[in-house]
């Protein structure tokens, strides 16, 4: 098991390098030269000027010392100045990543919990009529893109029906969230939905799965009732691909939460993202890359671990 | 009974010389009639017509009803954005703001938009873009996908090794992510667009595939072939991608949706497609403004368009999968 895990971590680490290295490819692939990007387009006139520059900040060297000394600054976490928004990128991400991880996290939790009563419902009820009335359901939000998704809540529960608001709140605390929380009603219902319907799918099939599986038939043949088979045998083993499940949907899910984030306002890292993709301001796209491909690497890694440790039959080679 | 090649030797056996049909037999039930001229006992066949793998398949696939009404969308979708402009004629280019958020009514079924632009016009045309640039991006991503795969799999070793670090670090950042950034340095044109959604899009197939190829290359017939003096490049492009053709069509499907996802998402973003041009996505960004005027007509022809095409290339995709297990089981 430790040596698993020792293996797998140090491919999370190739992993990593890899990532930085298509990032730091993007970072070459932008036009213009980075002098005139940060001084404006009059030190053209100034050849000097350009060549201390990139002196001083390594420009003048081979790729490679440059990627290093890139690495360099990343290992230590200076991602970078936005000079669009005069601040550190890192400065700019520890202000805005809480607020993602409050709004990804009430939305996965609020999703698993919901998606394992469902997809167990669906799968002891398959082919019933609730069975296909929640199929439908979760295909029709599966395949809805999750921007329509939010204006639709808009419209009924913003504009119809003025329940809540249509904006999320603005703030830069994570307190002023909380206290106005009616206005995160919306939000977290759309990344809910998309996510619930991703996760209920997978809950069903892996409960129909089990289902077949002899450890049932056995219990059933000891006498068991079936909501003991149900919820002591059934539903752990069928929790398992879900744990896997997290790790690797949260590429997707923090792609949820960009365009959750866009269509509410609501002032997180996709957002950010976002609003800076616009203004073509690199080093906040790249630092941000950056962090959600780390976030990701550990989620696929912590994963592949919570597999093996919950499914004994899982060889670790 | 089996005769390598489907063709059999000839045999001084008048009896054994008729399997010179032998590959017509599997087609012909009625050659099994007993013959009465001779004792001599001759092959058993099933008593049922035997049919074709791909036959059989494609039977599971249309009795899944979803499916077929999913290939029923799709047909529909491409008559209507292709075929629909021949006949139905709006304004889709003109700025005309004396006719501007007009409610569905007569000369314009289903109103105007901000710019007076004829929104089932538009919708027509704005799907041609959609479906484009989505099923084009998809195959593209596939064909990479496939290749990076099945060269993956088939040498095994570091190559292998390489090659999927290489698609795992890819697949941590999110697709949305790398694309908005690819988007934000070169302008999207829509064949760029196809592209940027491939070099984003093709690493799970390329997974799926190398799967398939890791089991294929120790298959005797690529033994064989080898031995005979055939190429790793023969060995990659005539055995192991074409016999991973089942999982990769299910997967192209898949494929399809996710890409128009993306493409829609990316315009709504307001990074996708430029002006004048404009795809689905686009239509519900312009919409959006007017949502609070309750102009309905701006978002839900689009947005309904959206989600039932996917919806029906992701009942394709099940659909298929349901065949090419079938085709699999019973092989």
């Amino acid at each position: 098991m430790a040596l698993f895990i020792v293996r797998r971590l140090l491919q999370a680490i190739v992993v990593l390098l890899l990532v930085t290295l298509i990032t730091f490819a993007l970072l070459r692939a932008i036009p213009g030269n980075v002098a005139a990007a940060v001084m404006g387009p009059s030190v053209y006139r100034d050849p000097a000027a350009i060549k201390l520059f990139d002196q001083t900040y390594g420009f003048d060297k081979p790729w490679y010392s440059q990627y290093l000394l890139w690495l360099g600054h990343i290992v230590q976490g200076n991602l970078g100045y936005s000079w669009n928004l005069n601040q550190s990128v890192a400065s700019l991400l520890v202000e805005r990543i809480p607020k993602t991880v409050v709004l990804v996290g009430i939305s996965v939790i609020l999703a698993v919990v919901i998606a394992v009563p469902l997809g167990m419902l669906q799968a002891v009820r398959r082919n019933k009529f609730v069975d296909h009335f929640f199929n439908t359901f979760s295909t029709i939000f599966y395949a809805m893109p999750v921007f329509l998704l939010g204006l639709l809540l808009i419209f009924i529960f913003a504009i119809k029906f003025p329940i809540f608001p249509a904006e999320a709140p603005q703030g830069e605390t994570l307190g002023v969230i909380f206290s106005n929380f009616n206005a995160m009603v919306l939000p977290i219902a759309t990344l809910t939905l998309v996510t619930l319907a991703l996760f209920s799918r997978y809950m069903r099939s892996s409960v129909l799965d089990n289902l077949t599986e002899d450890y049932v038939r056995t219990a059933k043949a000891k006498g068991a009732s079936e909501r003991r088979i149900l919820f002591r045998h059934v539903m752990r083993n069928s929790l398992i691909p879900i744990a896997t499940l997290l790790g690797l949907q949260l590429p997707a899910i923090l792609a949820g939460a960009l365009i959750t984030e866009s269509v509410f306002n609501y002032p997180g890292m996709g957002l950010l993202f976002y609003q800076q993709a616009q203004k073509s301001d690199y080093p906040t796209l790249l630092g941000i890359l950056i962090v959600v491909a780390l976030a990701t690497v550990i989620g696929s890694l912590l994963a592949d671990i919570a597999y093996a440790m919950l499914d004994p039959r899982v060889r670790y080679s | 009974m089996s005769m390598p090649g489907g063709v059999a030797p000839e045999s001084p056996d008048p009896a054994i010389r008729d399997a010179d049909f032998i590959s017509e037999i599997a087609d012909v039930a009625t050659v099994a009639e007993p013959r009465t001229d001779e004792a001599v006992p001759y092959v058993t066949l099933p008593a049922s017509k035997p049919r074709s793998a791909f036959r059989r398949g494609l039977e599971v696939f249309l009795e899944n009803k979803l499916a077929v009404a999913g290939v029923a969308i799709i047909v529909v979708m491409v008559v209507f954005c292709f075929i629909g402009p021949l006949f139905y004629h709006g304004n889709t280019t003109v700025v005309d703001f004396a006719n501007e958020t007009l409610p569905p009514g007569a000369g314009h079924p289903l109103g105007t938009d901000s710019n007076g632009n004829d929104v089932l016009a538009r919708l027509m045309t704005s799907g041609q873009i959609s479906l484009e640039v989505g099923i084009s991006a998809a195959i593209l991503a596939t064909v990479i996908g496939v290749l990076w795969g099945s060269v993956a799999g088939y040498f095994g070793g570091f190559l292998d090794a390489v090659m999927m670090r290489i698609v795992d670090a890819v697949l941590s950042i999110p697709v949305l992510f790398l694309a908005l950034v690819i988007v934000a340095i070169v302008t999207p044109t829509e064949p760029i667009l196809i592209g940027v959604i491939a070099i984003t899009s093709w690493l799970t197939t390329s997974r799926l595939v190398r799967g398939e190829a890791l089991s294929l290359r120790v298959r005797e017939y690529v033994q064989a072939m080898r031995v005979m003096g055939g190429s790793s490049a023969r060995a990659v492009l005539r055995h192991i991608a074409p016999n991973a053709v089942g999982t990769i069509v299910v997967n192209l499907s898949f494929q399809v949706a996710d890409a128009i996802a993306l493409v829609v998402a990316l315009s709504y973003l307001g990074l996708g497609i430029r002006p004048p041009e404009q795809d689905w996505g686009a239509m519900l960004s312009n919409g959006v403004t007017y949502v609070s005027d309750g102009y309905w007509w701006l978002i839900v022809p689009a947005g309904v368009c959206i989600v039932i095409v996917i919806t029906a290339f992701i009942w394709i995709g099940e659909g298929l999968r349901d065949a090419v297990e079938v085709r699999l089981q019973r092989r």
